[in-house]
């Protein structure tokens, strides 16, 4: 670590920046289900899961060394790439934690990382395989995997245990769906605090600072634990209270069948070799059990918004990525400049957000005024919502002013194989 | 292009058996459970019911705990 340049300094910083933002992007997909259907206590439940998000990042450094083993040289990577990339993934991070819409971390990294690349080293090498088998497909399978098996699970649930009642039933889901929640916080641990040590490795690599093909270094691992943690506890609340109440009622029953399939289908997912984002299957799952009750009821406009960022995320950040990559290119004043952008559009988003505050106090509370529109839960309606065009929201409003590109995914980008 | 069918097969299939499973066994101890806790109220005991619902508690505790170690290795 003896040559640490400024540039290196601020691609570390920004990495951690954008752990922050996962760690409080994806809280929601492990504690949302258990906050609302009051298993745990709010503030419980984000410790709990920030604990676990810790302790995964310290189990094993497999997906790091995927990212930034054997990747350098190919591609000649220069830092203020890396920190174009971040700069997309962590703004898509703000902008859809503000209209409080689930979205995958994983995808926003990639886009960014994608549209930096092409930024840097122009079109060259476009695979559309890769976006199609390792970002489009697994987004649209794993709602629908881990959908079926929540919603089948949660009609089991319901026949079973239509005689059990009393404190032991009540215990019983509380107990299965801590444990279930539990689960999907460690695995997210392991692997998205991995995905940022990864990426400071692949940094320090390219910069030189660390010989190639290096483990990432203890600090790192440290840093990129705690950034998580320090995220996943502070909690998107916005994110919670969509996942939670937004997108359907949750009773204990349903809460616990989701959390067992989103965890499920996260570990089934990346061990059989078809990796599935968290967020999307955690939204997935929560539907289905929605589906799952009878009378219970899906509002697809809320559905609707979030598959409308989901579809956005890896294109605005390849975007964002890629306009930053260019004013980076311009010399260090414009990475200065990029470095300043970043600093005050989160602030300004943070801003905004205090306009109308969500936090442990209110996040289940069942007046959603604001992030969503009241909602009557009939059939009609929602039968209509599912047809009709989605309300205008910020998204939409982004997807106006942000013409989409065609996206084109560098095989080399570094997470196309771990990271979806 | 090549996608991996096979591999997204299993995956379903893989998540769908094994979460209804676990489900099903937690649900079914949970009604154990309370069965037990009726038979207690009215002055009875259901050892068999208490036994089925620790066998199925068991079960379910063995997956989990497969499934940390899958995360671990």
């Amino acid at each position: 670590m003896e040559s640490f340049s400024l540039i290196l300094a601020i691609v570390v910083v920004t990495a951690l920046a954008f752990d922050f933002t996962n760690g409080f992007h994806d809280t929601a997909n492990a504690m949302a289900t258990t906050i609302s259907t009051g298993a745990l206590k709010p503030k419980v439940a984000v410790a709990m899961s920030a604990v676990l998000n810790l302790v995964g990042a310290f189990l094993s450094v497999e997906v790091a060394n995927t990212i930034s083993k054997g990747l350098v040289d190919e591609t000649g990577i220069r830092p203020e790439v890396i920190f174009a990339a971040l700069v997309g993934a962590i703004l898509w991070n703000l902008l859809t934690w503000l209209v409080g819409l689930p979205s995958s971390s994983s995808h926003a990294l990639l886009g960014g990382l994608i549209g930096a690349a092409v930024a840097s080293a122009g079109i060259g090498a476009v695979n559309g395989d890769v976006l199609v088998t390792k970002v489009l497909l697994p987004a649209v399978a794993a709602p629908i995997v881990a959908g079926v098996a929540a919603m089948l699970a949660s009609r089991l649930t319901y026949t079973l245990g239509r005689k059990a009642d009393g404190k032991a039933a009540a215990k019983g889901y509380r107990a299965g769906q801590i444990a279930s929640a539990g689960l999907v916080s460690l695995a997210h641990g392991t692997n998205d605090a991995q995905k940022t040590m990864g990426i400071i490795t692949l940094a320090l690599i390219a910069g030189g600072s660390l010989a190639p093909d290096s483990d990432p270094p203890v600090w790192v691992i440290l840093s990129a634990g705690l950034a998580i943690a320090l995220g996943t506890y502070l909690g998107g609340w916005r994110i919670i209270r969509t996942m939670g109440k937004g997108l359907t009622d949750l009773q204990p029953q349903q809460g616990f069948a989701a959390q067992t399939s989103a965890a499920t289908v996260i570990l089934a997912s990346s061990h059989l070799g078809f990796s599935l984002s968290t967020t999307h299957s955690v939204s997935g799952a929560v539907m289905g059990a929605g589906l799952g009750r009878k009378g219970g009821v899906v509002r697809w406009s809320t559905a609707t918004r979030m598959f409308v960022a989901w579809g956005l995320t890896l294109p605005a950040a390849a975007v964002v990525a890629a306009l930053a990559e260019w004013i980076c290119r311009l010399g260090d004043w414009g990475t200065a400049l990029v470095a300043v952008i970043l600093i005050a559009s989160s602030f300004a988003i943070w801003r905004i957000s205090r306009r109308e505050v969500v936090d442990h106090t209110n996040v289940v509370d069942d007046d959603t005024a604001g992030a969503q529109e009241p909602e009557p839960a009939g059939v009609v309606t929602t039968a209509m919502a599912a047809v009709s065009p989605p309300p205008a929201g910020v998204t939409e409003d982004l997807a106006a002013t942000l013409p989409a590109p065609a996206a084109t995914p560098d095989p080399k980008a570094p997470s196309a194989a771990t990271t979806v | 292009m090549s996608i991996d069918w096979a591999a997204l097969g299993s995956v379903f299939g893989v998540s769908l058996v094994v979460t209804v499973t676990l489900v099903g066994l937690f649900t079914l101890g949970i009604v154990g459970l309370s069965r037990q806790e009726r038979a207690t109220a009215e002055g009875g005991s259901a050892t068999l019911a208490v036994t089925g619902a620790y066998a199925c508690f068991a079960a379910c505790t063995a997956a989990v705990a497969y499934g940390i170690y899958l995360i671990v290795a």
